[in-house]
């Protein structure tokens, strides 16, 4: 008997939830229409050239012209070698991670090739899902390895610097070979476009309640905190939803991003997103005395989102603090993963940790949000 | 009423002591209230004098800073769930949700009380407010006495035990105001019991009993007859040509307690009848034109009375 009441009163809710929203135009056209338009905006606008890129380095040798290759690597700028890998498949599996942005082997033999000026080949494979990241650093990938040997190959050797170089590096593109800006910021979109329109709107939910006085008499009715939260979070996870049909939809109609990953687990995250902003926006307005108050604190959310979660900048391109923040923000681990999901193929169960992640931040702040749900006017 | 009447059986309120502080501010000082069940009260008092601030404590709305008590027998800081379930709360400011209609507003308060056959309870509520051919009109375009009424019915659809009206009328048209009144009454005479704050003497006077507040303190309570009696007051009414030129004269005599020019009459009260045939005879014999004045002693109105004791309660002495 307890349940079914609870279940009227959160149905109650909803549906009440429902009428207001498709009486309110404006806020519900903003909501189809402001995820069209950053797609727009964004997904031709942006682009970038970060520096000091994680790399790992699987070399079958220990040599001199080894050591000096690296050492070029470094002194670059674009590449910052973090990793030296035992195997080429310990060097696929950081790539895939996104733990490297770029993975070099340098093969077995390539010292006595160099001095017998058979130019050898170095092969540097590029997690080119966000193509900002890879492009710079790929262009000058030859400079950089040739410019490198200039002070070994000296005496008897120096005649190798002659044209042609004397290696060659293969450049191997992943995930996005044709480097499109698109593949990479359209997923990452899809993130942006759910914080800010889901945090912002449901901030408001109890704000608007308390600023027109319908809260007090929400208060004096029989309707426990849970039911009411439960009853104004679903009507904004269609709406989540439908935003994510719409991306998607132009992602492969308009931009052609690619979807190689499995639509299961692309489901799954979207919908603990959703949920992890929902969250986030239920608690502002628990917080929030105004919906002006509530509008600000979604801003002050959003912009380390935007800024800091790797989707404006690549992420192992910011610096330390930065990216320590970053880590807290919600967005940051959804983008690894729907970018995993949908440009490298993998599946949910490769991001354990950035799962977690989200699934704690939800956890926590749903808790602050029933705690900070007012019962009284206090 | 005799104090052996004031069982816990037959309360629909029963406070003590009840106290109301934000954040050092003390809105209300220990008020107690014993409210039969069945009556209608009138609850008075200036702006700002805590009648809000005490209904909201009654119906679980605010906590109490200190003071306890009971609500339909339920304690109003533990039990404030059982009696949301048995009260209709009617707030001052209409607090109706202005984007849905008439009818959904009435079907998601019925929703939230668990009403039985839902559509045919809110035909029947549309029906005896004659709100049927508005049912889909939005809440926020009704006119100010419709929205009322609306209230009225929405706190009223899951037949509470208890009312509580917070300045139900203000800004009512009068006949809006009798109609609203004469519900009233019909629910009363079905044995709800109701508790209405108002600024209206002419409603408090179509009370049971009044209840007067004062910064945040319960200064007296009891018939409109025993509250005018108590207070002591004795009230001259002056009528005559150019009458209003002599209130400023009443006014600086300082036993005179206050002075007010009703309906082309004066009222001059003060707890001492010598003070005021004194304060008559001087005027004549100052001022020609009072000659042809004619005073009579009358029984003091409840405004000369509510007059009085705002002003024997002196400046508000709660602290900010």
């Amino acid at each position: 008997m307890e349940v079914l009441n609870k279940f009227r009163h959160i149905s109650a809710i909803l549906r009440k939830e429902f009428i207001q929203m498709s009486r309110d135009k404006m806020t519900f056209a903003m909501m189809l229409v402001i995820p069209l338009m950053q797609l727009i905006l964004f997904g031709f606008a942006i682009n970038t050239d970060p520096k000091n890129l994680p790399t790992a380095i699987y070399s079958e040798e220990s040599t001199l012209f080894v050591r000096s290759i690296i050492s070029g690597f470094e002194a670059s700028g674009f590449y910052d070698v973090k990793y030296k890998s035992s195997s080429p498949a310990e060097n696929s599996q950081l790539l895939e991670e996104g733990e490297v942005a770029f993975a070099i082997h340098i093969p077995a033999g390539f010292s006595a090739n160099l001095i017998k000026g058979l130019r050898p080949q170095i092969l540097l494979e590029a997690d080119a899902s966000d193509p900002a990241a890879a492009s710079n650093a790929v262009a000058g990938v030859n400079q950089i390895v040739n410019q490198a040997l200039r002070h070994d190959l000296k005496g008897s050797l120096s005649s190798l610097n002659q044209k042609p170089a004397p290696v060659e590096v293969i450049v191997h593109r992943l995930y996005n070979p044709e480097g499109k800006s698109q593949y990479n910021i359209v997923p990452g979109l899809l993130g942006v476009i759910l914080t800010m329109t889901l945090v912002m709107i449901t901030s408001m939910a109890m704000t608007r309640e308390a600023e027109t006085g319908t809260l007090e008499n929400l208060l004096a009715m029989p309707v426990k905190p849970v039911e009411v939260m439960i009853g104004k979070i679903i009507p904004y996870v269609v709406i989540g939803i439908v935003q994510t049909v719409v991306i998607l939809l132009a992602a492969h109609y308009v931009f052609s991003v690619p979807f190689v990953g499995n639509m299961m687990s692309l489901i799954i995250v979207v919908v603990i997103f959703i949920l992890t902003n929902l969250t986030l926006g239920f608690t502002f307005s628990t917080v929030a005395r105004t919906q002006m108050q509530a509008m600000q604190l979604t801003f002050f959310f959003f912009l380390p989102s935007i800024l800091l979660s790797g989707f404006m900048f690549p992420f192992r391109g910011m610096p330390i603090w930065a990216q320590t923040i970053g880590e807290i923000l919600p967005l940051t681990h959804f983008l690894r993963i729907i970018r995993g999901i949908m440009l490298k193929g993998s599946g949910i169960f490769q991001y354990p940790q950035d799962v977690m992640a989200l699934l704690a931040f939800t956890f926590v702040v749903g808790i602050i949000a029933v705690k900070r749900y007012r019962q009284t006017l206090d | 009423m005799s104090e052996d009447f004031h069982d816990s059986n037959s309360l629909a309120i029963d406070v003590k002591g009840l106290v109301k502080d934000f954040n050092g501010k003390i809105v209300v000082n220990g008020v107690d209230i014993k409210m039969p069940l069945g009556q209608v009260w009138g609850f008075l008092g200036p702006n700002g004098s805590g009648k809000t601030t005490t209904i909201r404590m009654l119906c679980g709305l605010l906590k109490p800073t200190a003071g306890s008590g009971t609500c339909l027998g339920f304690d109003i800081i533990n039990e404030s769930d059982k009696i949301k379930k048995l009260t209709g709360y009617m707030t001052q400011k209409f607090s109706f949700w202005k984007d849905l209609t008439i009818r959904e507003n009435l079907e998601f308060v019925g929703r939230l009380y668990n009403s039985k056959n839902l559509k045919q309870l809110v035909d029947e509520t549309l029906e005896s407010l004659g709100l049927q051919h508005r049912q889909s009109q939005l809440a926020g375009n009704l006119s100010g006495g419709w929205k009322q009424r609306m209230a009225l019915a929405a706190v009223t659809m899951h037949s509470p035990k208890l009312l509580l009206l917070d300045e139900p009328t203000a800004g009512v048209d009068p006949l809006a105001r009798r109609e609203f009144w004469d519900q009233i009454h019909t629910l009363s005479n079905k044995g709800l019991t109701v508790l209405v704050s108002t600024h209206y003497m002419d409603e408090a006077e179509r009370c049971d009993q009044i209840v007067y507040l004062a910064h945040g303190n319960l200064i007296t309570q009891g018939s409109v007859r025993d509250v005018i009696k108590e207070s002591g007051l004795v009230t001259y009414k002056g009528q005559g040509e150019n009458i209003r030129q002599l209130a400023p004269y009443f006014k600086n005599i300082s036993g005179i307690e206050h002075v007010a020019y009703f309906g082309n009459a004066l009222h001059i009260s003060s707890p001492d009848s010598n003070e005021l045939e004194q304060a008559i005879k001087n005027s004549q014999k100052s001022y020609s034109e009072s000659l042809n004045i004619h005073w009579e002693k009358i029984e003091p109105s409840l405004e000369d009375t509510f007059i009085s004791l705002m002003l024997k309660s002196g400046t508000d002495q709660r602290k900010y």
